[in-house]
């Protein structure tokens, strides 16, 4: 397959080394980032409208997080070595200290809280249910079957500390991506120590959008009352995320175009031309101001809740887009150019292939299967149509 | 074959001491080579090279390089005028096949690039696994049994030299030969050179001509801005050289 | 006042069970060598150095063909290594009865050294093949190990490879 070279691109440099896969990965660690900190609102920040999603969040997560590694083992080589990663990481390289972040993160944090807070409903289920269901509630118990109120206090403080160690490893799990790509002198496009915090930043807004998107049609697929108050404290902190994320990618952009150092000529020309699609239409003004638009105008003009439920729904998904597409033009973007600055390449993707566009619809989809099956064995909703947060105190929770 | 029997003494022993080495299909390790003796290196005599490309085509030879990529390669540069931030390249298939005549004004000359065998090797820093490292004899690795295929030796290698080997997945690159050197034979690339605007150096060795070349001339490597220490030195490189 | 932390511990025991089969798994999978001389598996600099190797180096060929170094040593190509032009011929120094050299092609060979181009060195030997020789193959009139014509004229009947 003959890619097109524009200028002089270095002869090991044509074909590009990171596929659409590689957009995923940051992509997807974003989303569970993001939605962790949204979660993490209600129970550390003690934000009480956002309570209704606050399972939903968790789950959203976790379902994101079990995905997140197969773009990667897809991508490899020899995805069968990837064990060496944790069996003889090497310490000075980003990559192999993430597999630990990442371990981590899923079990000490996630796993844990939400298990700490599923607790009472897996002991309750375990004694009803049967079959499957009820033997994979048998397993959850870990044998043990104390729901006395000192056990279940003892739950609470323990998943409120899990979560504030939470928002660190957070930031740090999605950060470490950013540092990945931050951390590489070789590539200008990259190279920044605004990168992990650019990332952070970022995906925070993408998991919030999610988590509110899925949050809207999953009360909606059920036949319920959404929880107006809920949404307009989401839409509120999705703004303010935004316009810091916003801010952040500006000034990079900004001091760039200043300083205008070696590689700026030819990482110009190729914003203008092979990304000015993805990066100036669809990330900046599809995807960023656009929402942010939107939101602020919801914010100065009194809206109906009709009104605002679909222009928060018009932002949320405007907003996933656009940080999908920052996604793509820093990992796709990264390797356009040549690292001589005198030339450019064409990024060719497959369809059907390993590591092509079917595969990548494939992993994007694969985790709302599996957060249905969660919200299946762990439903995160109380059952009664419209709810008020401050009225549903956390005891009460089970139904 | 017409020989006297004073050049067959002169000669024979000389040969069987290499010959010994060069049988093909019997793998063997120099017992007599010490890691710690030796740190290698390569100058590039840039007003040598007359970019016939033989090194493409023998490296590739000598170490089963797949078709499309290059363990080393030759650019040939064209510099208008002053423009020196903004020279023209070119690599048609890496100058395997030599170049074909082209523009005459302005500055023009061949720059054969590899791996750097840096001492400070960004890619081995970003591995990992441990796949790729340098040996104590400066010569910057990959095992390919062990490597995953993730390509972030390729991203973080400055100067575009690492490739992913399509028939084992792993990275690959420039060895410096080491199956030959650990030998006592030269490089691949350095033993066709018509010219000698390659030759291997040995940094340890205080008889080593080139070395004495380095400490006498004025020397470049590519992207010092980088940091990489890297130990590919360039005699008589432009400016405008990327 | 223990049970009701009893799922706590637990849970730390089914970590600590993770954590002790990771530290055997470790014991099992990581190769013997490695770290031998730093983060990586030390066979792998011996297998390296065990590769086959396909030029033989000038020297072994010199053992052999003493005529054409005798040749060679009285002209410019006396810097010219012999795989240079004749490829990689370990093979062949192995075992030089079966295993022979290829035929070149000068019209080729000769040219990517010898065609004029502006960023070869202005007193490096070159020529525009074409108004040079009008096309005919360059051993007619030059002998590869003694190029200069005036040296030795080209003998086509004997230079003809088989």
């Amino acid at each position: 397959m003959q890619i097109p070279v524009e200028g002089f691109m270095y002869p090991n440099e044509v074909e590009l080394q990171w596929s659409v896969l590689i957009v995923l990965y940051p992509f997807i660690t974003g989303l569970v980032a993001g939605a962790f900190i949204l979660a993490s609102l209600e129970r550390v920040f003690r934000v009480e409208a956002v309570k209704p999603t606050y399972r939903l969040a968790l789950l959203t997560a976790l379902s994101f997080l079990l995905v997140a590694p197969l773009p990667l083992q897809l991508h490899l080589g020899h995805p069968e070595r990837s064990l060496e990663m944790y069996m003889t990481p090497h310490r000075s390289s980003a990559m192999a200290m993430f597999g630990f972040v990442y371990l981590w993160y899923l079990m000490a944090v996630l796993l844990l809280e939400i298990w700490l807070d599923y607790r009472r409903d897996i002991v309750v289920k375990s004694k009803t249910a049967t079959g499957v269901p009820g033997f994979v509630y048998r397993l959850l118990t870990l044998g043990s079957d104390n729901l006395s109120p000192r056990s279940l206090r003892i739950d609470d403080r323990l998943g409120y500390f899990i979560t504030l160690i939470g928002i660190p490893s957070a930031f740090l799990l999605h950060g470490y991506v950013g540092f990945i790509f931050g951390s590489v002198k070789a590539n200008p496009w990259w190279s920044s120590p605004l990168m992990p915090i650019v990332f952070i930043f970022s995906a925070m807004v993408s998991g919030i959008a999610a988590v509110m998107l899925l949050y809207m049609a999953s009360t909606r697929l059920r036949g319920k009352q959404i929880d107006i108050r809920c949404l307009d404290k989401i839409a509120q902190y999705l703004m303010y995320i935004f316009i810091i994320d916003f801010s952040l990618e500006m000034l990079d952009l900004l001091q760039r175009i200043y300083e205008a150092d070696e590689s700026f000529r030819s990482l110009d020309f190729m914003v203008h031309t092979r990304l000015w699609t993805s990066q100036v239409i669809i990330q900046i003004l599809v995807g960023t101001v656009s929402p942010i638009a939107l939101l602020g105008l919801t914010q100065l003009v009194k809206f109906t809740e009709v009104a605002r439920k679909r222009i928060y729904a018009v932002a949320g998904c405007l907003t996933v887009i656009g940080i999908f597409a920052m996604r793509w033009n820093v990992v796709i973007g990264g390797q356009l150019f040549s690292k001589s600055f005198l030339g450019y390449t064409s990024y060719k993707m497959a369809f059907a292939t390993r590591e092509g566009l079917l595969t990548a619809i494939v992993l994007m989809i694969l985790p709302f299967g599996i957060l249905w099956v969660l919200v299946k064995l762990l439903p995160p909703w109380t059952d009664s149509g419209s709810i008020s947060a401050s009225a549903t105190a956390p005891a009460q929770a089970a139904t | 074959m017409d020989f006297t029997r004073r050049r067959l003494l002169l000669l024979l022993p000389a040969a069987a001491v290499a010959w010994k080495f060069v049988l093909a299909g019997t793998p063997e390790a120099s017992p007599n080579y010490k890691l710690s003796e030796h740190w290698w290196s390569m100058l590039i005599d840039i007003p040598k090279c007359i970019g016939c490309g033989s090194c493409v085509r023998a490296c590739a030879q000598e170490n089963d390089v797949p078709e499309g990529f290059y363990r080393t390669w030759v650019e040939r540069y064209h510099v208008a005028d002053w423009k020196i931030e903004r020279p023209e390249v070119e690599s048609p298939d890496g100058g395997k096949q030599g170049f074909p005549p082209s523009e005459s004004d302005g500055k023009n000359f061949f720059v054969p690039k590899l791996c750097n065998q840096c001492a400070d090797s960004p890619c081995t820093q970003v591995c990992p696994v441990g796949a790729t490292f340098v040996t104590p004899d400066g010569v910057v690795l990959v095992d390919k049994t062990y490597c995953l295929g993730c390509r972030y030796c390729v991203q973080a290698c400055p100067y575009g030299c690492r490739f992913i080997n399509p028939k084992t997945q792993t990275a690959e690159k420039c060895s410096l030969c080491y199956h030959r050197i650990t030998k006592g034979l030269t490089t691949a690339c350095c033993e066709v050179c018509p010219t000698g605007a390659r030759q291997l150096a040995d940094l340890k060795n205080p008889q080593d001509p080139i070395h004495a070349f380095l400490k006498t001339h004025t020397v470049q490597v590519l992207k010092p801005h980088m940091a990489t220490q890297a130990k590919v030195f360039y005699n008589g490189m432009d400016g405008s050289v990327r | 006042m223990f049970k009701d932390t009893e799922h706590l511990v637990r849970l730390a025991v089914v970590m600590a069970i993770a954590l002790a089969l990771f530290a055997a798994l470790r014991t099992a999978l990581v190769p013997r060598s490695f770290g031998q001389y730093g983060h990586y598996r030390g066979a792998a600099i011996a297998e390296t150095a065990a590769r086959p190797i396909a030029f033989a180096g000038h020297d072994v060929c010199e053992g052999c063909h003493t005529d054409v170094v005798d040749q060679k040593k009285q002209g410019r190509h006396v810097v010219v290594p012999c795989e240079a032009c004749h490829g990689a011929l370990a093979k062949h120094a192995d075992d030089p009865a079966t295993v022979k050299p290829p035929k070149l092609d000068t019209a080729v060979l000769c040219a990517r050294c010898h065609e004029a181009n502006s960023a070869k060195p202005k007193g490096f030997p070159q020529v525009v093949t074409a108004d040079h020789s009008g096309g005919v193959a360059c051993n007619t009139c030059h002998q590869p190990h003694r190029p200069k014509i005036e040296d030795s004229p080209a003998k086509p009947a004997t230079e003809a490879r088989k």
